[in-house]
């Protein structure tokens, strides 16, 4: 004990330095050789600051109607036009950003904690464990992921908790299989034999020893499903599940556009569709970035 | 093998049946004054409690279900009173068709785009091929299918309105497989073949370009893998030429991962498919369901779940076999 606390202090002081340095050296060159990854890391902080700030900048009250300005082409006074009860359009893409970002950050963390530790348990202990966790994720994977959600929302009851429930549960499987993964190969590490022999029990070496070490790889993959979770939610609302109409969101705002579309005012569905489209590109851009970053080898 | 692979089929099919069923029964909530609407007394609530069997235990409720799905009663629609097999079975082709053309479109761009961008690796063809399979997943596919619809109906007049597999004018062809595109091919019916394919080509192209994607990096990052490797060198300090070994060499060893792609495409696309067919007015299953989701009516959707997994399994075990046919080594192994 004495011997490990006179060795520790210069190991904390000499070690920090060089590995963030080097992994920030590391950044800097994955992101030179790609800025896209910079470009979408950027559109990445300007999505958060509007879902932060979003509702408090607004020029308008997103659910006010004006009768005498329905349905006006964008112009100065409306950048974004106005729909069919004369909402401003632009006001209520900025507003929904935070409901959007807010049911994807929910359901990845829903995710994270059932599939992280779902799969490290079942990579640790394997057996009966690994094989019900296998049968789950396996159920899962049967259906037609948005099909399943579709269904799991139709039967918990048509609420915005049941749509990021649902996402959660359709991603499950995803986050099993890296945590399983990564959790099978550090079973025998030496790391963890040695908190083994040190009397650590397998309940505190799952998740003080192997969790922190696998966080990285999760990060990924949380950045990686976050596109998708919010194509999802908004696919959702689309077909008229969750979110109530006059509260602003993506999919529902572009569902009531549909309508407009046919006889030609286009605004009405293109602005809440394109910023879902940007958020959606920019959360994968950015998860395939992180990719490179941490695992070089995975890159297609 | 065949054979041994199908028994794999089995508890898969067990575990979807099961959760259709959970879906409907343990989750909170009753179904009985669910089914009951809203003006219900106690009394007419306990008859149907009991009309639908959910007096008894979950056990028996099962196998009930069971019996139920073996004798192809998927039970009735509440709104409209007729069974949802029939209605699902009625709707099946014109999802199926819209979904197949679909993916046939994705393949015929995605396969040999996919295999330019590794053979020129770094060009320009090859960044432009990532930027397409990215925004191409990015792209919300409700909000592709409304873009089509503005520029290629509103704009420009060539496509119909998007109201349905055919125009208020046209005569459907008589049902033989109830591909309408075949079927009036068979009959030689080519004005209704014409007026079905213009309906069909927008939705297609929607459901294309979101699975365009993953299909290119795929064919990119394998045909990258293959001719890296040795054999590939062997072939071409042999002397044969460039289309040689790109097609016949490389290609044919390059396409495994893409054919195990497509169950993730399949996966995505039977879900983009509800989509599409809300956008463009489908008669499908996808919008029965969603029709059916909007009123509370619950059979149609669980009909409808079931069918989609029943569906996608079955597509897996295709999937597996062709495999088999593309890689003998698999046969052998097995």
């Amino acid at each position: 004990m004495t011997e490990a606390s006179l060795t520790a202090p210069p190991m904390t002081e000499a070690q920090p330095k060089p590995p963030t340095n080097s992994i920030f050296r590391h950044a800097v060159y994955v992101v030179a050789d790609n800025p896209v990854t910079g470009l979408s890391f950027g559109l990445f902080v300007l999505i958060a600051l509007c879902a932060l700030f979003g509702p408090y900048i607004v020029p308008y009250d997103p659910l006010a109607s004006d009768t005498s300005a329905t349905l006006q082409s964008p112009s100065l006074h409306h950048w974004f036009g106005t729909d069919l009860l004369g909402r401003d359009i632009f006001s209520r893409v900025l507003a929904a950003t935070r409901l959007d970002f807010t049911i994807a950050i929910a359901s990845v963390a829903l995710v994270l904690v059932m599939g992280g530790l779902a799969g490290i348990a079942a990579g640790f202990f394997g057996g009966w464990t690994d094989r019900i966790v296998g049968r789950v994720s396996d159920t899962i994977m049967a259906f037609p992921l948005f099909v399943l959600a579709m269904g799991i929302v139709a039967a918990l009851g048509n609420t915005v908790t049941n749509i990021v429930i649902a996402t959660a549960i359709i991603n499950f499987p995803l986050y099993v299989r890296v945590a399983r993964a990564e959790a099978n190969v550090r079973r025998e590490a030496g790391f963890v034999q040695a908190a083994r022999l040190s009397g650590n029990g397998d309940i505190r070496i799952l998740l003080v020893h192997i969790l922190p070490n696998i966080m990285p790889i999760m990060m990924v993959q949380i950045s990686l499903t976050m596109g998708y979770a919010i194509l999802n939610a908004a696919g959702l609302s689309f077909i008229g599940l969750g979110v109530k109409p006059p509260t602003p969101e993506w999919g529902i705002m572009v569902a009531e556009g549909a309508t407009n579309i046919i006889s030609g005012e286009w605004w009405v569905a293109f602005f809440p569709g394109g910023a879902l489209m940007i958020a959606v590109f920019c959360f994968n851009l950015l998860g395939d970035g992180l990719r490179d970053l941490v695992d070089p080898q995975r890159r297609t | 093998m065949i054979l041994k692979r199908l028994l794999t089929v089995i508890p898969t099919l067990i575990g979807v049946v099961i959760v259709t069923f959970l879906l409907t029964r343990v989750l909170p909530g009753d179904p009985a004054v669910y089914f009951a609407g809203p003006a219900a007394t106690p009394q007419s609530i306990a008859e149907i409690r009991k009309s639908l069997g959910l007096d008894r235990s979950l056990p028996d409720q099962f196998a009930r279900y069971v019996n139920d799905l073996a004798h192809g009663n998927f039970g009735n629609s509440l709104s409209t009173g007729r069974p949802v097999a029939t209605e699902i079975s009625s709707r099946l082709p014109a999802s199926a068709e819209l979904t197949l053309s679909g993916l046939l479109l994705a393949i015929v761009i995605a396969v040999p785009l996919g295999i330019f961008a590794a053979v020129k690796q770094g060009s320009f063809i090859d960044h432009l091929c990532r930027i397409i399979a990215t925004a191409g997943v990015s792209l919300p596919v409700f909000f592709t299918g409304l873009l089509l619809v503005y520029i290629f109906y509103f704009k420009l007049g060539w496509s119909p309105a998007p109201i349905g597999r055919l125009d208020a004018f046209a005569t459907a062809p008589p049902d033989i497989t109830g591909f309408y595109l075949i079927d009036s091919l068979i009959t030689g019916n080519f004005e209704s073949f014409r007026a079905s394919l213009s309906q069909l080509i927008l939705p297609a192209v929607t459901l294309a370009v979101f699975s365009l994607a993953p299909i290119t990096r795929m064919t990119r990052a394998s045909m990258l893998a293959v001719l890296a490797s040795e054999f590939i060198r062997t072939a071409r300090a042999s002397g044969l030429n460039g289309r040689t070994v790109i097609l016949t060499y490389a290609f044919r060893n390059a396409m495994l991962p893409v054919v195990t792609t497509l169950g993730m495409v399949f996966s995505f696309l039977l879900g983009a498919n509800v989509l599409v067919e809300k956008v463009f007015a489908w008669p499908g299953i996808g919008s029965y369901a969603v029709e059916a989701l909007l009123q509370s009516d619950f059979a149609p959707v669980q009909g409808f779940v079931l069918t989609m997994a029943v569906l996608y399994v079955a597509l897996n075990l295709l999937i597996d076999m062709l495999y088999g046919v593309i890689d003998p080594r698999v046969r052998l192994e097995a």
